[in-house]
């Protein structure tokens, strides 16, 4: 950033918060940087990170699926003393499985997707300086990376990292003799959430404030894109309900150190009787979902946010629906929150709850029901510019549809008795929130790298193959695994030669392993395409996508402060693709967009909806 | 060997994924269009095809998973209430297939259809209020009826009553095994907690002696169930939580510690019906082939199999959950009546003399762990 960009904003005019503009520092620039969009650029890059370090993962305990207890060169260099003579030990194996949800869901898909496009896109699209607090923000960013280091560090302990599931469910979780994962690992895995919990508050209170009172002139509520309502609520649920996992993992930890019964009782183990008594590890459960259905709203909000976005600015079309797709943001918002029970349908808490939260999840199909279809409609007679961004958005809507619909399933209690913890259920949330909130990362990524990194943008042709190769290998992985799971496989099973009736899965296996490989190849391509265009990417122009946003508006150069003159002023919604007069002719003669910060034109109306 | 085929299918890909971006160089090269990074015609154009084929190869992925993978799934429902459950989700099923083929095939179509051409001018559509209200108004149709349909469903089966003379067998879980245990001559269970399990005299699911219901309990490790009774189960976890998974019957239900959980079905189909059937007799075929294959390869795991009903554990419970099973045999009342004969009462086994455990019960107790 420039100094005389600087001074340029404090002579333009007398915003308090950047009075003082001393020289910036490496450290203050790049390291402890308040700046929303080098916050964001570390926010990306980490949960790029994480998302190597998770992918990598599924690859091993794939492997091991598909080729059971065979010895594998890989393992043996990766695994070390927990591959002996290559050969996975079925400890390491829990481990990778709960490591890589642990790593996919919060550190990718919840900081990596929400932190990265939260702190980019609002202060951009709002028309704002930076977010309300850019000390906090930076505060929030660093505990996530404190966080992720305590995680990652964990898997060198001696005995293991976490390795009690993602859920880590007391008390396998809470009891080191259980198993080896349960020693120093959980304590680290404990403490790890607990920062990235505070962390990902502190972003969430940032984010609300700055939506509520930095909107600059004009815009309205609804004249905010839908990116910004998809960031807004999802960091109110996030307040909302990671606190509850926090006293989750303090009630855990009480009970681990300190003697507390709050989820342990009646247990004989390792030949003797612990002296817990009267908790109960459905609270546990309660308290875990309580959180962990809103989280995966947090994680896929924002996806659909950017899609929607995306969507609408490559088919040149407006958004259908728009306050049809607030509202349905808002209802799957309140929804998610009293859903929990859905995951515990069979862990002996009371049939009669279980019957309110089939109906009121199968509610939640609604508002889903509702913005599949005006994805689809805002297609519709669309000069769709397929775009790598616009081809994962459209891919996001495809694997949102294909495992939301068998949500019906899992969220019916009674057919939830027997593919509960199967396959069937690994299948169905990897489609509709782990592949499909990727998928909206990628488009996030593809669509506002010109923002992130000062104009330069990324190699579409590589752009393409990533997406067609991804598209074809995630329902080559996940489209055969319903049927695994309906088979009857369990998940989490180290291997499946115990049981001679699984044995004509094998091949199944085999398949899907192959097609994770192939797929992890093409994300090699996006790595290469990522780092490459970072430095030496074709600059483009400066609102490459014609789009009418604001974040558009400012110089391609990296200003603290986003506009080197005064904020501008937002006249209309953010939807006015193809918008024409009664002549059928454009609004601006030539171009089929009419940026947010032209006033109304003499008798156009608004037709805002 | 696989690691040599995993390296040459990796390379073979690595090669493709070069060759496809040199194809879409190329592709840009012979139309003399510009090289910036936004899509232009030609992209659009390969692109639009390229969704098109997507479509067809998303259609063509489910028929071939239905046509391949089809036989795999479990075979018929071997309880009552597993009828009513599968039926329950073939209608489902039939509902999502045809949800699943109309709104791919719109949203593929759509991206095929309208790929961008310069020049083209996009509808400026931003609401119907008629459409919205149709496809709102539909899934809630929709859903009500499923709604409705499975909490009738649901009701039925999760009420454990004692009407009809249920068999009373709890079911324990420890890693990393399973124990059942029969209420004996009069059908009731004894009362048992943790706290009063004791391993040198082999009372390891903690019965109370001086329970006198407890004295004509049978504690085993392979269950037995009658045809045609309903069978009320009590499952006790004794350590982590465990979950007992009976696939064949679509019956599961969590083992927690600290807490008795109940499920209830009826086996209306004995093992030996079952083997006859033909998609079982099909099954166990295809597997034996396979174990065949191993046995000549010298592999673990390949022993003939004959088809068994089966319990597994399906709550992450340790190192050995993958191995977490116990042996079901449904059958005529006569068997089982013969069967119970020989099995030995908890009197017998444990409270005959406190100094001097019989090796016997140890052994059926601590078996597998």
């Amino acid at each position: 950033m420039s100094v005389t960009a600087n001074t340029h904003i404090a002579d333009d005019h007398a915003h308090d918060e950047h009075a003082h503009h001393h020289q910036q520092t490496f450290v203050t620039k790049y390291i402890f940087s308040q700046d929303h969009k080098m916050i964001s650029r570390q926010y990306l890059i980490t949960g790029l990170i994480m998302g190597v370090i998770g992918i990598a993962m599924s690859l091993l305990f794939r492997m091991q699926l598909a080729w059971p207890g065979q010895s594998n060169a890989v393992f043996g260099a990766l695994l070390g003393k927990w591959a002996p003579e290559g050969v996975m030990d079925a400890d390491v194996y829990l481990a990778l499985v709960t490591i890589h949800g642990t790593l996919m869901v919060f550190f990718v898909l919840t900081q990596g997707l929400s932190g990265t496009f939260s702190n980019l896109l609002i202060p951009l699209q709002i028309g704002a300086r930076d977010m309300a607090s850019g000390f906090l923000n930076m505060v929030s960013y660093w505990m996530f990376f404190t966080s992720s280091v305590i995680m990652i560090g964990s898997l060198f302990v001696e005995a293991g990292p976490a390795a009690a599931g993602w859920t880590i469910y007391p008390p396998l979780s809470a009891l080191p003799m259980a198993q080896p994962g349960s020693g120093l690992g959980m304590t680290l895995w404990l403490t790890s959430m607990a920062i990235f919990i505070a962390s990902s508050l502190l972003g969430s209170l940032n984010y609300i404030v700055t939506v509520i009172n930095l909107r600059t002139k004009g815009m309205s509520m609804t004249r905010l894109p839908l990116t910004i309502w998809a960031f807004f609520v999802t960091a109110i649920i996030g307040v909302v309900s990671f606190p509850v996992l926090l006293s989750a993992a303090l009630l855990l930890i009480m009970d681990r150190s300190f003697g507390t019964s709050f989820f342990l009782s009646d247990i004989f183990i390792q030949g003797e009787v612990l002296h817990y008594q009267g908790g109960s590890p459905v609270l546990y459960e309660h308290l875990f979902w309580f959180l962990g259905h809103p989280e995966v709203y947090i994680v896929i909000l924002p996806a659909m946010g950017i899609v929607s976005e995306v969507l609408a600015v490559n088919s040149r079309k407006p958004i259908f629906g728009y306050r049809a797709m607030i509202a349905s943001i808002l209802a799957i918002a309140f929804l998610s929150t009293i859903v929990w029970g859905h995951h515990m349908f069979i862990s002996g808490m009371n049939p009669f709850l279980g019957s309110v939260f089939t109906f009121t999840t199968l509610l939640i199909a609604i508002p889903s029901a509702v913005k599949a279809f005006n994805w689809i409609t805002t297609l519709w007679k669309g000069n769709l510019q397929l775009n790598p961004a616009m081809l994962f958005s459209i891919g996001m809507v495809s694997t949102f549809i294909t495992g939301g619909l068998t949500g019906i399933i899992l969220g019916d209690s009674t057919l939830d008795i027997n593919v509960h913890d199967t396959y069937f259920v690994v299948a169905h949330f990897h489609l509709v929130m782990g592949i499909s909130a990727l998928y909206g990362m990628f488009a996030g990524i593809y669509h506002w790298f010109p923002k992130l990194f000062e104009g330069k943008m990324m190699n579409k042709n590589m752009g393409y193959v990533h997406f067609w190769v991804t598209a074809v290998g995630s329902y080559g992985i996940f489209f055969p695994m319903h049927f695994v799971g309906m088979a009857g496989v369990p998940r989490r099973y180290y291997q499946n030669t115990a049981f001679p009736m699984f044995d004509d899965l094998t091949d199944v296996q085999v398949l899907m392993t192959v097609f994770a490989l192939i797929t992890a190849c093409a994300q090699l391509v996006f790595a290469y395409n990522f780092v490459h265009s970072i430095f030496y990417g074709k600059k483009g122009p400066k609102n490459p996508w014609k789009a009418t946003t604001l974040e558009w508006t400012t110089p391609q150069e990296h200003i603290h402060g986003n506009w080197p003159g005064a904020i501008p002023e937002v006249h209309r919604w953010p939807y006015d693709y193809s918008k024409v007069d009664e002549n059928g002719e454009y609004i601006i003669p030539d171009q089929d967009f009419v940026p947010q910060t032209l006033p109304l034109q003499k008798d156009e109306e608004e037709l805002q909806h | 060997m696989t690691a040599f085929l995993i390296i040459a299918v990796l390379v073979l890909v690595a090669i493709a994924i070069w060759q496809m971006t040199k194809i879409f160089e190329l592709s840009q090269v012979r139309t003399g269009t510009d090289s910036s990074e936004i899509a232009n015609d030609s992209d659009n154009k390969i692109n639009g095809y390229l969704l098109f084929a997507f479509l067809i190869f998303i259609y063509g992925i489910t028929i071939f998973s239905f046509w391949k993978y089809g036989k795999l799934m479990l075979p018929e429902a071997a309880s009552e209430h597993g009828g009513e459950y599968d039926y329950l989700m073939l209608v489902s099923m039939a509902l999502i297939f045809f949800v699943q083929t109309i709104t791919q095939g719109l949203l593929h179509y759509f991206g095929y259809k309208y790929r961008g051409e310069k020049g083209k001018k996009a509808l400026f559509f931003a609401d119907n209020d008629r459409l919205e209200f149709i496809w709102t108004i539909i899934p809630v149709i929709v859903l009500s009826g499923l709604i409705l349909w499975g909490l009738y469903t649901w009701t039925n089966i999760m009420d454990v009553n004692d009407e009809d003379d249920p068999l009373i067998v709890e079911l324990y879980g420890q890693q990393f095994n399973w124990t059942a245990r029969y209420g004996g001559e009069d059908n009731v269970l004894g009362q048992a907690n943790v706290r009063m399990i004791d391993i040198n005299k082999a009372n390891v699911l903690g019965l109370d002696e001086s329970d006198t219901y407890a004295e004509d309990d049978v504690i085993v490790k392979e269950l037995h169930l009658p045809v045609g009774r309903k069978v009320n189960f009590k499952i006790r976890s004794q350590d982590v939580l465990h979950s007992a998974f009976m696939p064949h019957f679509r019956a599961q239900m969590n083992a927690v510690p600290g807490m008795i959980t109940e499920f209830s079905f009826t086996p209306i189909t004995t093992t030996d019906e079952m083997r006859q059937k033909p998609e079982i007799i099909e099954k166990v075929k295809r597997t034996n082939e396979i174990r065949k294959e191993r046995a000549a390869n010298g592999e673990d795991n390949s022993d003939p199999w004959e088809f068994d009903y089966i319990l597994l554990c399906n709550k992450i419970c340790g190192k050995s959950h993958y191995n977490m099973q116990m042996k079901i045999i449904v059958e005529p009342q006569e068997d089982y009546d013969a069967w119970m004969e020989g099995q030995k009462t908890f009197k017998e086994t444990v409270m005959v003399d406190d100094s001097q455990p019989t090796t016997d019960a140890v052994e059926t107790a601590s078996n597998g762990q």
